[in-house]
């Protein structure tokens, strides 16, 4: 209390200093104040903040248009909206859901607020930067949003702006990908950011396989977005040129050729996947060894099948092309390569697993949301290897079982990866505890209605049910009518979450410093944080997952 | 390396070169793979129309294009003499050979201003009825012409953005020796540059 009347008084360096035990919520030095030390922030828990609080946002208005969707396919017929508007339903629902919130979410927002924590570091390489991507990406936010009601009206190409149907459309496109474009360029700013923090600002005696697993997952992250993102975006703004000017090369009427556009974007838009879940995996292996109160197991496998993803990740675009006349050479060797994805993948799974086993488990929030992780990822992994065989792949290319799958691997996944931890860390973000039987319900009604909204449609897309119809034919009534109502509890889940996050943050009981029983550096300083993360700086912090501190202090079992 | 110093408000100002550069190398990785996705193209259609590719490169002016490669080779080593100076604390010296670079770099860009400028006489630009006339393979040259020397030409203006600033930065002695971080990696940022040049002369002016 006697640092916080000093800082009052205005002496300097109490902020900063060592021993200060104040949050980084309080208003730092330099006279700024409310709105515009937020603004103004090079903190990186407070640019986290401000990414969670706009990509909250845009999340609720992307889950809005995926309930309007499903509410018009609830009857076959049209009910409420023409072909046309739904058509725009979808591209806006995947435009802001990958664009501005799955991407960039996990890294963006708990790398940001949680990385420098983890390594033991006072903020990231560069600060400044950190800030300026934030602007970029409320930049290329804004200007996605634009593009929904000025011009020529909302794109309705779909997210991926598929040539030649994207040259051609009247509605906005153009605006749409350079949005894109812009979002690419924060995401590559971050990803410099955290690469160069991983190398620079670990712990003194940290070495990489003393790293948080967390860590490792942001590390592959962030190879990927520095790598991909740049071709998506010359990409993106060869199609600009293309609608604007006219350059032919993806119009078969001037020599150019469609697919080499699908090529260049899933160059890009594959290893993209990974980074929406990669970052997620890492939080998993974060929850599984506090809750089991076990050290993890496999670390090395772990952290290594982070780095295998994203490198096996860059080679198999092509699944996304088996229909559209690849050589038979290529299919295959794109089809073994996607084959390949699936064993690091499974390393994982199986490491979590043995993670649990024998483990002194404590059913908590944020444990539930990870296994409720490993539950769906893997439905989500399953059916994507059935995407990934050509012989099925010709079957349920562009039906609705596509749609299951990436929502159980992006939503299930990298989504549940997100508020598995939000939960997990919001005591140390914000220094309060979350109301537990509400986030037991929110749960509850988010694991059931996931699977009644998604379930049904591998169901019906292996009936033969093509996805982006608005329309459908009597038969796949039953299934329609189902997922419908699955839409409405898992909307009811979020927005009880939702709700209980933002009521804790403000009145939820104060957290102590290590609730769960957690031993990476996170959880050895206070919650909240200080502005500059500890009040001594960690050396040595040893093996990551060595919990035989805490289970001196606190005991084996629960 | 990695130094901190409390300034007088109490903000922690960290200094870590090795960090700085990792950035900008990493950055550096971006640029190759923003123009990686141009040259993936120009490679695919030039497999697919390699008679076009040759024909049209016979409208574009090798003396200017080889020009002009000279002009930013040497820019590049003016370049690393401002930085060799401003390391060994001549300021004075490395002002005058990064003014030298700016100098050059204007040139590069007048010429390509003749070079275009004579071929939008021609009615060879993009959006131009006369390409969607020529055989596609041609149209397609020429586009991936403009489109690449224009992200080029892009980068040359933002290179002499940035070397006016660090220009102004060492005279006013916050870039200076042993703080010369910023006009090192302006020097990395233009090599690059210059490489990237060294592809397109090839591709573009030496096919025909």
């Amino acid at each position: 209390m006697a640092a916080a009347s000093d800082a009052s008084a205005g002496t300097a360096t109490i902020h900063t200093g060592p021993g200060y035990t104040g949050s980084y919520f309080d208003p730092p030095l330099g006279g700024r104040t409310g709105l515009w030390s937020w603004l103004t922030t090079t903190d990186h828990k407070r640019i986290g903040l401000m990414y969670l609080y706009a990509m909250g946002t845009f999340f609720l208005v992307g889950v809005a248009l995926g309930i309007m969707m499903r509410l018009e396919l609830l009857n076959p017929g049209m009910q409420y909206v023409d072909h046309r508007t739904y058509n725009t339903f979808f591209t806006l629902h995947g435009v802001i859901m990958i664009f501005l919130f799955i991407v960039p979410g996990i890294p963006a927002i708990l790398g940001n607020i949680i990385l420098p924590l983890q390594l033991g570091a006072e903020d990231v390489s560069f600060p400044r930067l950190n800030l300026l991507s934030w602007y970029v990406y409320m930049a290329g936010a804004f200007m996605a949003v634009t593009s929904l009601f000025a011009g020529g009206g909302t794109p309705d190409t779909g997210w991926t702006f598929y040539a030649p149907y994207s040259l051609r459309t009247g509605t906005n496109v153009s605006l749409a990908v350079m949005a894109a474009f812009v979002l690419g360029f924060s995401s590559i700013l971050t990803g410099m950011n955290f690469i160069t923090t991983i190398h620079r600002l670990r712990a003194k005696g940290m070495g990489f396989f003393r790293m948080p697993l967390f860590c490792w997952g942001l590390y592959a992250t962030s190879w990927i977005q520095v790598i991909a993102t740049p071709v998506v975006g010359i990409t993106l703004v060869l199609l600009f040129m293309e609608r604007t000017v006219g350059i032919g090369f993806f119009d078969p009427a001037r020599g150019g050729d469609p697919i080499l556009y699908q090529h260049l974007f899933w160059i890009y838009s594959h290893p993209v996947v990974y980074v929406m879940i990669l970052p997620a995996m890492g939080i998993i292996s974060e929850i599984l060894p506090v809750f089991a109160r076990r050290t993890i197991f496999g670390y090395k496998a772990i952290a290594m099948s982070s780095m295998a993803i994203a490198g096996v990740g860059y080679l198999v675009w092509g699944h996304h092309m088996f229909t559209v006349g690849m050589s038979d050479t290529a299919r295959w060797v794109f089809s073994l390569l996607t084959f390949l994805v699936a064993i690091p993948t499974g390393i994982k799974i199986f490491n979590w697993v043995a993670t649990l086993y024998k483990g002194s488990i404590a059913a908590e929030v944020p444990l539930l949301y990870a296994a409720t992780f490993i539950f769906l990822f893997s439905i989500g992994g399953l059916t994507g290897l059935v995407n990934g065989a050509l012989s099925t792949n010709i079957h349920i290319h562009d039906t609705a079982f596509i749609v299951g799958h990436f929502h159980y691997t992006m939503f299930g996944g990298a989504g549940i990866g997100l508020f598995a931890g939000l939960h997990h860390w919001f005591p140390k973000i914000f220094g309060r505890m979350f109301n537990r039987k509400a986030a037991l319900a929110a749960w509850g009604l988010i694991f059931v209605g996931f699977n009644v909204l998604y379930f049904p449609m591998l169901v019906m897309g292996i009936m033969g049910m093509p996805r982006r119809y608005a329309d459908y034919l009597p038969e796949y009534h039953l299934p329609h009518m189902i997922s419908t109502f699955g839409s409405w509890i898992l909307a009811a889940g979020i927005v009880l979450m939702v709700v209980n996050l933002v009521r804790s943050a403000r009145h939820g009981e104060r957290a102590p410093d290590n609730p769960w029983g957690g031993t990476t550096l996170e959880w050895q300083t206070t919650s909240p944080p200080p502005q500059l993360n500890f009040a001594k700086v960690p050396e040595n912090p040893g093996d990551p997952y060595d919990f035989t501190r805490i289970i001196a202090e606190r005991g084996q079992g629960r | 390396m990695n130094t901190q110093a409390a300034t007088a408000t109490g903000h922690v100002v960290h200094r870590d070169p090795v960090g700085a550069k990792t950035g900008m190398w990493l950055f550096l990785f971006t640029e190759v793979l923003l123009f990686g996705g141009l040259f993936v193209v120009y490679a695919v259609y030039r497999q697919m129309h390699t008679a076009d590719f040759h024909e049209a490169a016979y409208e574009l002016n090798r003396y200017m294009g080889v020009a002009n490669t000279f002009v930013l080779l040497t820019s590049s080593l003016t370049m690393v003499l401002a930085v060799g100076a401003l390391q060994r604390g001549q300021a004075g010296r490395s002002l005058r050979w990064l003014g030298a670079t700016f100098a050059l770099a204007a040139v590069f860009l007048v010429v390509k201003y003749f070079e275009w400028s004579a071929k939008y006489s021609h009615h060879i630009f993009p959006g131009q009825e006369y390409l969607k006339e020529l055989p596609h393979g041609q149209d397609l040259f020429y586009n991936l012409y403009f489109m690449m020397t224009g992200l080029h030409g892009i980068h040359v203006v933002i290179g002499m953005i940035v070397m006016a600033v660090v220009f102004a930065k060492i005279r006013s002695g916050a870039v200076r020796a042993g703080r010369h971080g910023m006009l090192e990696y302006t020097g990395l940022y233009w090599h690059l540059v210059d490489l990237v040049w060294v592809f397109l002369l090839p591709l573009f002016y030496l096919t025909a």
